[in-house]
């Protein structure tokens, strides 16, 4: 093989497919740097720049000069501040056990014991709220939960809530969180775990039936192992997406009239400090605290799971 | 042979306890269908509705075609027609990111999956570190990132942030990486195509499926975003419709007495204002199903 020009980097991985480059190596780097320019750009800016930023504020004062924790403490001790973050875990908890269990139960079902057609009917059913997310989804479930106009008033009643009022007392709040989040999220992923559950080969279903397992025995043994990768990548996302708990509550706060604290999470939290009392530096360690949270328990999946490879196929 | 009996044996067992696993799976898919439906089929009848009958008749009554009318026309009169400010703005912040994305993301994808260059790893990792970040918390420092370049208030506080899409990015990257065979570029490049001919002639009209992913989930996601249009943009004619829904739920008599007292904003308008605002992704919905399903699968599975 020619190589014309002398590589000037080295590429590091092999190239797998044994084939000679045909190229001189000097022409393809520079098409590669210029097909990821704008989004490397677009990566510094709002990506790589806003977390550094975010960890400077945090470690700064207003008037830019180093204070170490200071930052960390003073919002640690702030009397919102546990609140804020133990609603946000009751919430998280809630919310993972019940959408892993249930997306995952449904999808099994949809996926070997119903006919054909009437599952493809009930997944895309259970689909249609996920176009609802947001502030429309808060707002029809603030209907759904006013015994006033909700179509299920009478179950409403049935379990003691007369008003709007006592519906939205506070202590409700991470099951109508959760119920919210659900209503709009659980169909998506109930469609991904059915195409997950449907590339297991029917092989390997009928080896295990040949062996005599159950129905369930193979749904433990077989399915769930065999799509547990996408069970941990839906964990690791509907994670994500609960510790950035903002406008779900806040509209439930102006819709409550203020019987729910306007720093019920985190995010409200931080936001109450940037822009009601003007401390960024504040905000910016509370969003680190909320940032380091969400990415050590993701790397923790992420490394416990082969999902995310990076090495080429 | 033990297996013989075995089998035998759950046969005749498996009866009774069959009949009762397709009761309980039967009532937990019919519950189902009534928590994802019922919300939805109660909004759509709610405009049609006005709110003492909303109250008062049936909460799955159809009222007349003439109400929607009056809601519509109450929904539109808000604030000197702000609402369709509203809906065109987010049009336009969730439009022009989406070009934006797929212009950066798809190259990006591609160079990530199919060349070489120095730094391409670590791109790639810092893209799955940011994909994963929970994007809200960095909200607030993008906030002074835009006030100190002077751009709060302008579209491109929006589009800007809007367009750096690191899902996307993995998503094609994904999908080129295990559905384009490099034997397929090398063929081509000793026929003399150059780089830009490579991505434009062939790895280009192979990434539809992909291409239609992620602007499926950018736009969406876009069009639902809240915070950062709340932070961002301070004018009411700026705002897309997510916040605009957010100050008509302020302005409604009964969530809020005293700052809806005397507008028109009451159950069906709100209502009403939740269907218009969502029509288009939900016409989304229906329409790209299909082609969603299979597509997030042949994105997902990387096999």
């Amino acid at each position: 093989m020619t190589v014309l020009e002398t590589p000037r980097v080295s590429t590091g991985t092999p190239r797998r497919d044994g084939s000679a480059p045909s190229r001189p190596r000097g022409r393809r780097l520079n098409a590669g740097y210029l097909f990821v320019a704008g989004y490397t750009v677009l990566l510094l800016a709002f990506g790589v720049f806003p977390t550094a930023y975010s960890f400077y504020l945090a470690f700064t004062n207003e008037r830019g000069q180093f204070t170490g924790f200071n930052q960390f403490t003073k919002v640690a001790k702030d009397y919102r501040f546990l609140p804020a973050f133990e609603h946000m875990l009751v919430y998280l908890v809630l919310w993972l056990v019940v959408l892993v269990v249930l997306v995952v139960l449904v999808a099994v079902v949809l996926r070997g014991r119903i006919r054909p057609g009437t599952s493809a009917v009930l997944r895309f059913l259970y689909y249609i709220p996920g176009a609802l997310a947001g502030v429309a989804s808060v707002l029809v479930w603030l209907f759904m939960l006013d015994p006033d106009v909700s179509p299920v008033s009478w179950l409403l009643e049935a379990m003691g809530l007369h008003s709007f009022a006592a519906v939205l007392a506070p202590g409700h709040l991470p099951l109508i969180l959760m119920l919210i989040a659900f209503w709009t999220g659980a169909g998506g992923w109930m469609v991904v775990m059915y195409g997950a559950l449907n590339n297991i080969p029917d092989e390997v279903l009928e080896a295990a039936r040949m062996d005599g397992a159950g129905p369930w025995r193979t749904v433990w043994h077989i399915q769930i192992p065999m799509i547990r990768q996408w069970i941990v990548y839906m964990a690791i996302m509907a994670f994500a997406t609960g510790t950035q708990l903002f406008v779900e509550p806040q509209l439930l706060q102006t819709a409550s009239l203020g019987r729910v604290s306007p720093t019920w999470s985190p995010n409200q939290l931080a936001f109450v400090f940037a822009f009601q009392q003007g401390d960024f530096n504040g905000a910016a360690a509370i969003s680190v605290f909320l940032l380091s949270l969400g990415l050590v328990a993701a790397g923790l999946l992420v490394a416990r799971s082969n999902l995310f490879s990076l090495d080429d196929k | 042979m033990t297996d013989i009996p075995l089998a035998a044996r759950t046969g005749r067992l498996a009866r009774p306890s069959k009949l009762l696993s397709f009761a309980v799976v039967g009532a937990l898919l019919a519950v189902l269908l009534v928590f994802f439906v019922l919300p939805v089929i109660w909004l759509l009848l709610a405009p049609s509705k006005t709110a003492g009958q909303i109250t008062h008749d049936n909460p799955l009554s159809f009222g007349s075609l003439g109400q929607i009318g009056t809601a519509w026309n109450h929904l539109f009169d808000f604030q000197d027609g702000v609402m369709a400010h509203w809906l065109l703005n987010s049009a336009i912040y969730s439009g022009g990111s989406l070009i934006l994305t797929l212009a950066v993301s798809i190259t990006a994808g591609y160079a990530l999956a199919l060349t070489k260059f120095k730094g391409r790893k670590t791109l790639l990792t810092v893209t799955l570190v940011t994909m994963i970040m929970p994007q809200a918390t960095l909200v607030l420092p993008l906030f002074l990132e835009l006030n100190k370049f002077h751009l709060i208030g302008t579209v491109w506080s929006v589009i800007l942030p809007f367009s750096f899409y690191p899902f996307g990015v993995y998503l094609v990257y994904i999908y080129f990486g295990s559905s384009l065979p490099r034997d397929l570029l090398s063929a081509a490049r000793m026929d003399g195509c150059n780089e830009w001919q490579l991505f434009t002639k062939i790895a280009l009209p192979l990434a539809k499926p992909v291409v239609g992913l992620v602007a499926f989930f950018s736009f969406v996601g876009n069009w639902n975003n809240f915070f950062l249009p709340y932070l961002v943009l301070p004018d009411s004619d700026q705002f897309p419709v997510q916040v605009g829904l957010n100050q008509l739920l302020t302005s409604t008599p009964s969530f809020n007495p005293v700052a809806g007292a005397g507008l028109n904003i009451t159950i069906p308008e709100l209502a009403l204002a939740i269907v218009v605002a969502i029509l288009p992704v939900l016409v989304l919905f229906l329409f790209s199903q299909r082609t969603l399903v299979s597509g997030m699968l042949a994105g997902a599975t990387k096999e």
